[in-house]
């Protein structure tokens, strides 16, 4: 097999605070390739966003340590790279889009400067060059008029119309990655969908690797390839969209798709995950998902089970994943 | 923002007037006579007062008083001093000196503040850090005298690397170490307020934007956090050259300046009201325009603030 285009490995992050170490990340593997979108899913503290920000290097450090595992970007480990090179590879290479616009773009400057800056530093574009390359951009991403509202602050755009405003920022020195981390989780559901439709539509334009982090099962099933899911700072499971929508393969992926409302259960109540994902700082014995599981068993609670690739191509972190697969 | 300099500049006429008619009510309502100590040992001959009252018309009611000064103001005339001095041309010889002082003061302050204020905010808890925080709790806590006596004495006499008093033409050069006494008390708050601003917007999300940008350390600091983080500095800088214009009486009085702080003492002490009168009026007109120019370039740092 070819090497990805990004690939993360066994890779273990710590918080390091005054009331102890939390295990943020315990050993998280994926891979995307030029093309592709693979959707990392998870509840609120499973470690989508500090995978994605130790991939850019942009861990808050403290209290974040890297203790392990490694990142490749085309082969190159990043983790030991000089911080030299990895500013280079950031926006040129790989490029990142936030959850909340407003607050991730800076208030005092104009839209077109923002998305001009780094034609400029890094391109060594002229200021009138940059601007207008930023025109270009803002018309990709779908914004009426962007001639004129190229000079408007952030403050100035819509929910949505900002969002945008960010995706042609990350756009601007055409990286082969885009990390998306819940970037529609602020915007109204219709606007949701045109943000989701546009960054399929740029992903598939482009052919970046896009790695699209959300919690938000309905967003991910129309636009990615692949889905990860993360519980407790691991992956559980690791499977293409169609065979996780339709036979999930770990416990807790199931509770997940069984919390979704959906239109032909109408009227019967929603079943929601029992109990509460685990403190980091005290994550329990054996699987992590073990006390919240229904299909718990005594060795649930001695063995970590690692993520076994099953027989058809997929991947799971159950003990009883073979039993799941078959049904 | 055309409109509103025009309205802002239109509402400075009622706080104008108030003001000043504040002043000079206060001023010519001081008990004593002013006269009364004019002639040395003796008091004055009954002649001289008379003609005195007539001439500064004493004896009118002190609203006329008021408007009669009012209008020669506004033709630009501050009115003379019993001795017959223009009190325009007291205040031209005197406030130049007091504006490089406190342009001094204010590069200063800005500077020196600022330098330590983002030094220590971007790391906080060294030992910069603590170092800034107990130097400018010691310039908070002490008064203006005693850190320019100290520095009179330390640098000027002990030292001798500058000269104790300042020559009556007050070049730059000379107001350093008087700047820095006037400064010192500002130049502890303002290190202070930016290094709570920029340790505030340190972590800020578009501060992790400029960063995922692939952008230099330095560019990202004072390009994005410095242009959010100086907002309320400049704010404060601001209002402040207003006071260190007309808050210098103490540091002139120390280094021998001839500027406006101890012409307005000394014409308390001799109850000349018309030059009191019209130094706090000066002094009050700075003050408004200086806010209104704080006011002004905030809008420029901070887009999202709109007048109307």
């Amino acid at each position: 097999m070819a090497t990805p285009l990004l690939e993360v490995e066994g890779l273990r992050v710590e918080f390091r605070t005054r009331d102890g170490v939390a295990h943020v990340l315990n050993g998280v593997d994926y891979h995307v390739d030029a093309g592709e979108t693979l959707a990392v899913l998870g509840e609120s503290g499973s470690g989508k966003s500090v995978t994605a920000n130790t991939v850019m290097g942009i861990l808050e450090s403290p209290p974040g340590v890297v203790t392990g595992g490694s990142v490749r970007y085309r082969g190159e480990e990043l983790l030991t790279a000089a911080p030299a090179r990895r500013r280079e590879l950031r926006g040129e290479h790989i490029a990142m889009i936030f959850q909340d616009a407003l607050s991730a773009l800076n208030p005092v400057f104009t839209v077109g400067f923002q998305i001009g800056e780094q034609l400029r530093t890094r391109r060594g574009m002229s200021r009138r060059d940059a601007e207008k390359r930023a025109v270009e951009l803002l018309d990709l991403v779908g914004i009426p008029g962007a001639k004129q509202r190229v000079r408007d602050h952030p403050h100035q755009f819509s929910g949505g119309m900002r969002q945008r405003v960010m995706i042609a920022m990350s756009l601007a020195l055409d990286p082969d990655v885009l990390i998306a981390d819940e970037p529609t989780t602020a915007l109204d559901v219709t606007v949701q969908a045109q943000i989701m439709d546009l960054l399929a539509d740029i992903q598939a334009e482009r052919h970046m690797g896009l790695i699209l982090i959300t919690h938000d099962l309905g967003v991910v099933a129309e636009v990615a390839d692949r889905i990860a899911v993360m519980y407790a700072g691991r992956i559980v499971e690791h499977a293409d969209v169609h065979s996780l929508y339709a036979n999930p393969c770990h416990p807790y992926t199931r509770a997940l798709l069984e919390s979704i409302p959906r239109v032909d259960t109408k009227g019967t109540s929603l079943s929601a995950i029992s109990g509460l994902p685990p403190s980091l700082t005290r994550i329990p014995p054996g699987c992590p998902f073990h006390p919240r599981c229904p299909m718990a068993a005594e060795r649930c609670t001695e063995e970590l089970p690692p993520l076994a690739v099953l027989p058809s191509g997929r991947s799971s972190a159950c003990l009883f994943a073979e039993e799941l697969v078959a049904g | 923002m055309g409109r509103y300099i025009l309205r802002r500049l239109l509402q400075l006429v009622p706080v104008f007037i108030g003001t000043t008619f504040l002043i000079y009510l206060l001023v010519w309502a001081l008990p004593g006579d002013p006269f009364a100590g004019k002639c040395g040992e003796r008091a004055c001959p009954d002649a001289y007062i008379t003609r005195m009252r007539e001439e500064f018309h004493l004896d009118e009611n002190v609203v006329v008083q008021y408007l009669r000064y009012l209008g020669n103001l506004l033709q630009g005339d501050f009115g003379q001093t019993f001795s017959g001095t223009s009190v325009g041309e007291l205040i031209a010889a005197a406030y130049p000196v007091t504006l490089r002082l406190a342009i001094v003061a204010l590069l200063i302050e800005a500077l020196i503040g600022v330098l330590a204020g983002v030094l220590t905010g971007l790391r906080s808890g060294g030992f910069l850090d603590n170092l800034v925080l107990v130097s400018t709790l010691f310039l908070i806590s002490i008064p203006v005298f005693v850190t320019g006596y100290v520095l009179q004495t330390v640098l000027g006499l002990r030292l001798g690397l500058i000269s104790p008093t300042v020559s009556a033409d007050a070049g730059f050069g000379e107001l350093i170490v008087p700047g820095f006494v006037l400064a010192s008390l500002s130049m502890a708050y303002v290190a202070r307020l930016t290094r709570t601003s920029i340790a505030e917007n340190r972590r800020s999300d578009y501060v992790r934007t400029a960063v995922a940008k692939g952008l230099e350390p330095r560019r990202v600091v004072g390009v994005h956090l410095l242009r959010n983080s100086l907002i309320p500095v400049v704010t404060f800088l601001g209002v402040d050259l207003g006071s260190l214009m007309s808050g210098a009486i103490v540091t002139e009085g120390i280094f021998n300046i001839r500027g406006i702080g101890g012409l307005v003492f000394r014409s308390i002490a001799l109850r000349e009201g018309a030059t009191v009168t019209g130094v706090v009026v000066l002094l009050v007109i700075v003050y408004l325009l200086m806010n209104l120019l704080v006011d002004v370039v905030y809008a420029v740092l901070d887009p999202r603030i709109r007048y109307v």
